[in-house]
């Protein structure tokens, strides 16, 4: 039984249909690349994972039951994590209260008042920080002065806290810096190595085929082609990207 | 949209490789407050020096009274200006709560109640300000400036367009009251700093307007309840008014339609020098303190020194604009952009 399972799902807006139909399937432990060019439709498919959107048809299946959640939140709960393209964290507070945002781990200051733990975020981000060895200088010194890795990091590692079961990263490396990158290929393997499944969308094919373990390449709104990365090349995945093979079926 | 964007004059969502300069910065704290509590404790310095007059006990003690409610103003401003709002309606509310204090006071109402339904008065004006901008989307900047204009007429209207006299004694006592030689307006304006500092330090509450207020987005999908937060910034922006204005109504034993006018400019001007950002997500209580303390203290050396009190207000914007300049400068070197 795969973790995740995507079947026949549909969205259009308004006039246009940006999903026709796509099947999708994702075990524990792999990271499975999503390629496509812009606009075929990658990041609608993930908000619909993530509970942003909700589709007009079809059938998501986390850990063999169905689901249909209403909002990022409720998806949360049941244990997918999303790092967005544009990374949405909070740049005045700290690493630590971006990680535990939300969910902060209250105590009663005087056995009274309900106060923000602090002294336990700390701690427990210090530890997480250490453990993905990503240079971030310590959990409470402000996102804002952080790079686009070390932020990139951070949002991993929120997914990383919270056992997540998905991770969806949407274009993670997009703005990064080549050394940047390599950590980010890094991380998604250690979320993977834990047992997590883990969805990788992104653009640069050598970088796809580094981190993923299998490949699947979307195509104005449909998976056309799903391959192992070890059994695929670039210029087979630009084939499917560009639909030369659905227009060469059209013809046939 | 992008060239708005860039033209912001702040550090964020530029990415800055510095990380661990901006750490030993902030290390030494932050630099705006520091730097205005220094200005205002030159002022202090030099005016103890060239003046007899300033520091006596009877000058210092008329200056924490008007700091106290120049303060307490400022507080509840600095919370929706944290979630990238405002309320230009303070000063108004000031008026309307101390003459509707006022004339149930007059009407016999036991002082207790009297003081509970002004109270309420400011949770309705400070729900009707976040309902207006949540669920209508009206911006805060409108909303509040209609504020300014209805809250003030209400004040004649309630009024009759004079003031309301004849308030129970112990009011006015208790205004001048001092305990342990401080004045009774300055321990009230502690204790509501104090609530305020630990509810935004401490609590989620104020942790997730500080969010909402550096990332709009990211606090959504946090799951942030931001409605919430969005009653509670300005409940609390108009309840802190509400009390600031019977403060003040006790202090001058009227009630008067034309109490804090130009308040709310005051209220914020002392925030944004105490580091608050008119962009969200960053400002403090103590910082606004500050803030409020430098122009009190400006105000009131200009008076004693018989300064024309419009140089007095030319100094003010030209402070404003300075310390805003100097704190831009500063994060600009931090996120690594000229
Ligand atoms: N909320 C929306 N309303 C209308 N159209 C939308 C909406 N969101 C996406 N689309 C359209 O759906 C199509 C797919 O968009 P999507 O963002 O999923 O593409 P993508 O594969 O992620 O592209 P990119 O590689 O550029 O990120 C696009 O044509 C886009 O214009
Ligand atoms: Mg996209």
């Amino acid at each position: 039984m795969s973790l995740l399972e995507v079947r026949d799902l549909k969205k259009r807006f308004g006039a246009v249909e940006v999903l026709c139909g796509v099947d999708l399937t994702l075990d524990a432990g792999e990271v499975l690349a999503v390629v496509g060019d812009n606009g075929a439709g990658k990041s609608t498919l993930i908000k619909h994972i993530s509970g942003v959107y909700r589709r007009d048809s079809g059938d998501i299946a986390l850990g063999g039951k169905a689901v249909a959640f209403d909002s990022p939140k409720e998806a949360r709960r049941a244990g997918i994590e999303t790092v967005y393209q544009d990374l949405a964290l909070a740049d005045e507070l700290s690493v630590g209260a971006n990680i535990f945002l939300g969910r902060e781990p209250v105590r009663r200051w005087l056995g009274l008042l309900p106060v923000i733990d602090r002294g336990r975020i700390l701690q427990e981000t210090q530890r997480l920080i250490d453990s993905i060895e990503s240079h971030i200088p310590d959990g409470a010194s402000t996102v804002a002065g952080l790079s686009g890795g070390q932020r990139q990091a951070v949002a991993i590692a929120r997914a990383l806290y919270w056992d997540a079961k998905v991770v969806i990263l949407d274009e993670p490396t997009a703005a990064l810096a080549v050394m940047e990158r390599e950590n980010v290929i890094k991380l998604s393997r250690m979320l993977a190595a834990k047992g997590v499944g883990v969805i990788y969308i992104g653009h640069n094919l050598v970088e796809i085929l580094e981190v993923a373990d299998r490949i699947a390449v979307m195509y104005r709104g449909r998976i056309v082609h799903v391959a192992r990365s070890e059994e695929t090349t670039q210029e087979e995945l630009i084939k499917y990207m560009t639909g030369y093979s659905e227009r060469r079926e059209s013809a046939a | 949209m992008a060239t708005h964007d860039a033209n912001l004059p702040l550090g964020r969502g530029m990415k800055a490789p510095a990380a661990t300069r901006t750490r030993h910065l902030r290390k030494w704290g932050l630099p705006v407050e520091t730097l205005v509590l220094g200005l205002t404790l030159l002022l202090w310095v030099v005016m103890a020096l060239t003046t007899s007059t300033f520091l006596t006990t009877n000058n210092v003690v008329n200056i924490l009274r008007q700091v106290s409610i120049d303060s307490i103003i400022a507080f509840g401003v600095l919370f929706p200006i944290l979630i990238r709002g405002i309320d230009l309606s303070v000063g108004s509310v000031v008026a309307l709560s101390g003459v509707v204090c006022a004339t149930l006071l007059t009407a016999g109402v036991p002082i207790p109640l009297a003081i509970a339904l002004t109270l309420v008065l400011g949770v309705a004006i400070g729900s009707l300000n976040a309902f207006s901008v949540y669920r209508l989307g009206i911006p805060a900047f409108i909303i509040t400036l209609a504020g300014l204009q209805a809250f003030r007429g209400g004040a004649f209207l309630v009024s009759d367009g004079t003031s309301v006299f004849g308030l129970p004694k112990a009011l006015s006592a208790f205004a001048r009251a001092e305990w342990l030689g401080i004045p009774s307006l300055f321990w009230s304006m502690l204790v509501i700093g104090v609530v305020l500092h630990f509810i935004l330090s401490r609590t989620r509450t104020g942790r997730y307007m500080i969010a909402m207020g550096s990332n709009h987005e990211s606090a959504r999908r946090a799951g942030i309840n931001i409605k919430r937060i969005v009653f509670f910034a300005y409940i609390v922006s108009s309840v802190t008014a509400c009390i600031a204005g019977m403060l003040l109504m006790a202090r001058m034993s009227i009630g008067s339609p034309t109490a804090g006018v130009a308040y709310e400019l005051n209220a914020i001007a002392a925030a944004v020098v105490g580091g608050a950002s008119l962009f969200g997500g960053r400002g403090s209580v103590l910082g606004t303190f500050i803030g409020a303390l430098l122009f009190a203290t400006i105000a009131n050396a200009a008076n004693l020194l018989g300064i024309d009190s419009f140089w007095q207000m030319v100094a003010t914007g030209v402070l404003i604009a300075a310390v805003v300049y100097v704190d831009n400068l500063h994060k600009c070197r931090q996120s690594g952009v000229k």
